[in-house]
């Protein structure tokens, strides 16, 4: 097939699909990070999201519980981090770390009886227009109702940091927790519903994939999408639609890479396999060097530990 | 009398120690690359495995084994721990398995489709997956409106490579107009990037998809795309009731029973056996109704002149990508030229990954 219009439509929808688990989990992280916690167990949340997903797809055969359940076990699990550093003031690095060796680790131990089942089909909305309308059919129909949930909340998330008041309080938590605290806010309450949050949106990214990406549970499926997704935050500047721009163009490089290699072109495959870790690499090089960019949105006391005096 | 007590403690340790290495306590290791429950490649070898344990003899296995370092650290504990025969079923094992094995010269190794048989106690074993590539090739080329095959391979080894070259071939014959488009996707079982390469491959106009991987993401997507696609290693069917058109099935269970008795009655000698449809090593799942019933009638018909040596998958005149000539008119390839197949036939589109 040549390069027409349609079939950059068709490539275009593909490189949506595939960019969603990493949005929903850039979102998430972002404004955890805005609140000034640092957490590093994005992965392990992400795939504790999605054996919960596809564990209560099994079992209730119901769709709507096995994505609420998703975000539910990604709160849960998050309440073990924000426990340990807000309420114990352990170190978030140390702490973000082990929930996710302990996330992959206890999603393996209750897989285990859901390997090798066939997933349910996910619903689709407007299919139909998807075939009917040239180039922007596969670009906006057709798709889950998670990937326009997905593609709604970069916005979302821009509108309550920067507009709503709520906002302006997760942002002074996460600038100055001492400040805030001498404002009468309660920073610990504040970081603790940021975490929740971030869990919630970590959990739903790894149903994304258990359930409607590939359909199916296997150990270890994240695949590494959650570290991704944490370089994403920092590659955007704490932006929510640069984390939209970011995350489209990781997506794009993962499914262009298979698209080069069916047209035949010559390109070493390992070489295209690596380029998204390459292309993080290069952008916190280019980034750390521009340090007016970075300070413009970074939470100034992002993975600092916050004690309040009593 | 307490010395007394003392010596038969001793000599009991002694005689427990003994029945220990009787033939009652004779043990079968298996080393598999993904877990059991992979559907494919992997679930089975886990059925050839319960086939031995049913003939009363004692396994164990270790199962989503990375293929390295790691292996080689998982076959030596086999080893140590008193296991006299072991399996290790992934090509990607073969180094590890010859240098365990060269520790210890009492086990028995059988490597699954590699060619390494460095020492006395190492066997290899393999299946002619390729007869079954090559029904594949036949069907895909009847099956496809748009002529173009896509085909998701794993890594650029001699086994991937003659499976893409039997199915290509095979192909040929029944469609000249025919394309195979392959991307590598470097795994044998990632179902994130399976999916992913089998709709790149539907993307670009493939309209029948067939996979060396493991796990059943390219059924899945094909089912959902509403194309062609063909089970691997194992009956995939309810994993894609419309889109399977037929399952290559890998049956290790008769060697495996086979082999672990020989082992335990001390009659087991280094082989390198290669077994195909003929001894039902390879055989195939049920044909889709879809195909029509003529097809399918073609189809068992050249099933059973490559089980009987009639027809052979690599049969001349054969020409690589650049012309050249791989066999010759009215010969055969022979099973050295097959087993280090690593160019491209005729017809197959790109580079072979370095």
């Amino acid at each position: 097939m040549s390069l027409d219009i349609s079939f950059i439509g068709i490539l275009i929808g593909s490189i949506m699909a595939s960019s969603v688990p990493l949005i929903l989990a850039a979102s998430g992280e972002l404004i955890t990070e805005r609140s000034g916690v640092l957490n590093l167990g994005v992965e392990g949340m992400m795939i504790i999201g999605a054996i919960s997903g596809f564990a209560l797809m099994v079992i209730t055969d119901n769709l709507f519980i096995a994505i609420v359940g998703s975000m539910l076990s990604g709160v849960i699990i998050s309440i073990i981090f924000g426990f340990l550093t807000q309420s114990l003031l352990t170190n978030h690095v140390a702490t973000g770390l082990a929930l996710t060796i302990f996330g992959i680790g206890l999603s393996a131990m209750l897989g285990k009886n859901f390997v090798g089942i066939p997933g349910k089909e996910f619903p689709i909305l407007f299919s139909s227009l998807r075939e009917s309308i040239p180039f922007f059919g596969p670009i906006l129909f057709g798709h889950s109702i998670v990937l326009y949930f997905a593609f709604a909340l970069p916005f979302l998330t821009n509108y309550f940091l920067k507009k709503t008041k709520l906002g302006l309080v997760v942002r002074a938590v996460g600038d100055s927790p001492v400040s805030a605290t001498n404002q009468g806010i309660n920073v610990i309450l504040v970081r603790y519903c940021c975490i929740l949050y971030g869990g919630a949106m970590c959990g739903l990214a790894g149903a994304y994939l258990s359930l409607i990406y590939t359909p199916q549970w296997i150990e270890n499926m994240t695949a590494g999408r959650g570290w991704i997704a944490l370089a994403l935050v920092v590659f955007a500047t704490w932006s929510p639609i640069k984390v939209l721009i970011g995350a489209l163009i990781f997506g794009g490089i993962t499914i262009l890479q298979l698209h080069m290699q069916a047209i035949g072109f010559r390109i070493p495959v390992q070489f295209l396999s690596a380029l998204p870790y390459l292309m993080t690499i290069i952008v916190l090089v280019v980034i750390s060097r521009d340090s007016r960019k970075i300070k413009l949105n970074t939470p100034t006391s992002l993975g600092r530990i916050f004690y309040k005096e009593k | 009398m307490y010395k007394n007590f003392f010596k038969y403690l001793i000599s009991a340790i002694f005689l427990l120690g003994f029945s220990v290495n009787s033939n009652a306590d004779f043990k079968v290791g298996f080393v598999y690359v993904g877990p059991t429950g992979d559907h494919g490649w992997t679930f089975q070898h886990h059925e050839g495995r319960n086939a031995v344990e049913a003939a009363g003899i004692k396994t164990t296995f270790v199962e989503s084994v990375p293929e390295g370092a790691d292996a080689e650290r998982v076959i030596r504990q086999l080893a140590q721990s008193g296991h006299d025969l072991i399996f290790t079923t992934s090509f990607g094992y073969m180094d590890p398995t010859n240098k365990v094995a060269k520790d210890f010269p009492n086990v028995k190794f059988e490597h699954a489709t590699g060619y390494k048989r460095e020492h006395s106690n190492v066997s290899t074993y393999s299946a002619r997956f390729y007869e079954g590539r090559t029904l594949l090739g036949h069907i895909a080329g009847k099956m496809t409106k748009t002529n173009t095959i896509g085909y998701i391979a794993s890594f650029p080894i001699p086994e991937v490579i003659r499976g893409i070259n039997a199915m290509t071939l095979a192909a040929q014959k029944v469609n000249p107009n025919i394309k195979t488009k392959i991307v590598w996707v470097f795994t044998w079982y990632d179902p994130g990037k399976e999916a992913e390469a089998a709709q790149a491959l539907i993307d670009q106009g493939a309209d029948v998809i067939m996979q060396h991987t493991d796990s059943t993401a390219p059924v899945q997507t094909a089912e959902k795309a509403g194309v062609w696609s063909f089970g691997q290693a194992s009956d995939m069917q309810r994993f894609a009731p419309k889109s399977i058109l037929t399952s290559i099935i890998d049956d290790w269970a008769p060697y495996y029973v086979e082999r672990a008795i020989a082992a335990r009655d001390g009659t087991w000698n280094q082989q390198d056996t290669w077994h195909g449809l003929k001894e039902g090593m390879v055989a195939m799942g049920p044909y889709n109704s879809a195909m029509g019933a003529d097809l399918v009638k073609e189809v068992e018909q050249l099933q059973k002149d490559l089980a009987s040596g009639k027809v052979h998958s690599f049969t001349g005149p054969i020409y690589d990508q650049k012309g050249n000539i791989l066999v010759a008119e009215g010969k055969v390839a022979d099973d050295g030229m097959l087993a280090g197949m690593s160019v491209y036939v005729k017809g197959v589109e790109g580079d072979i990954p370095k």
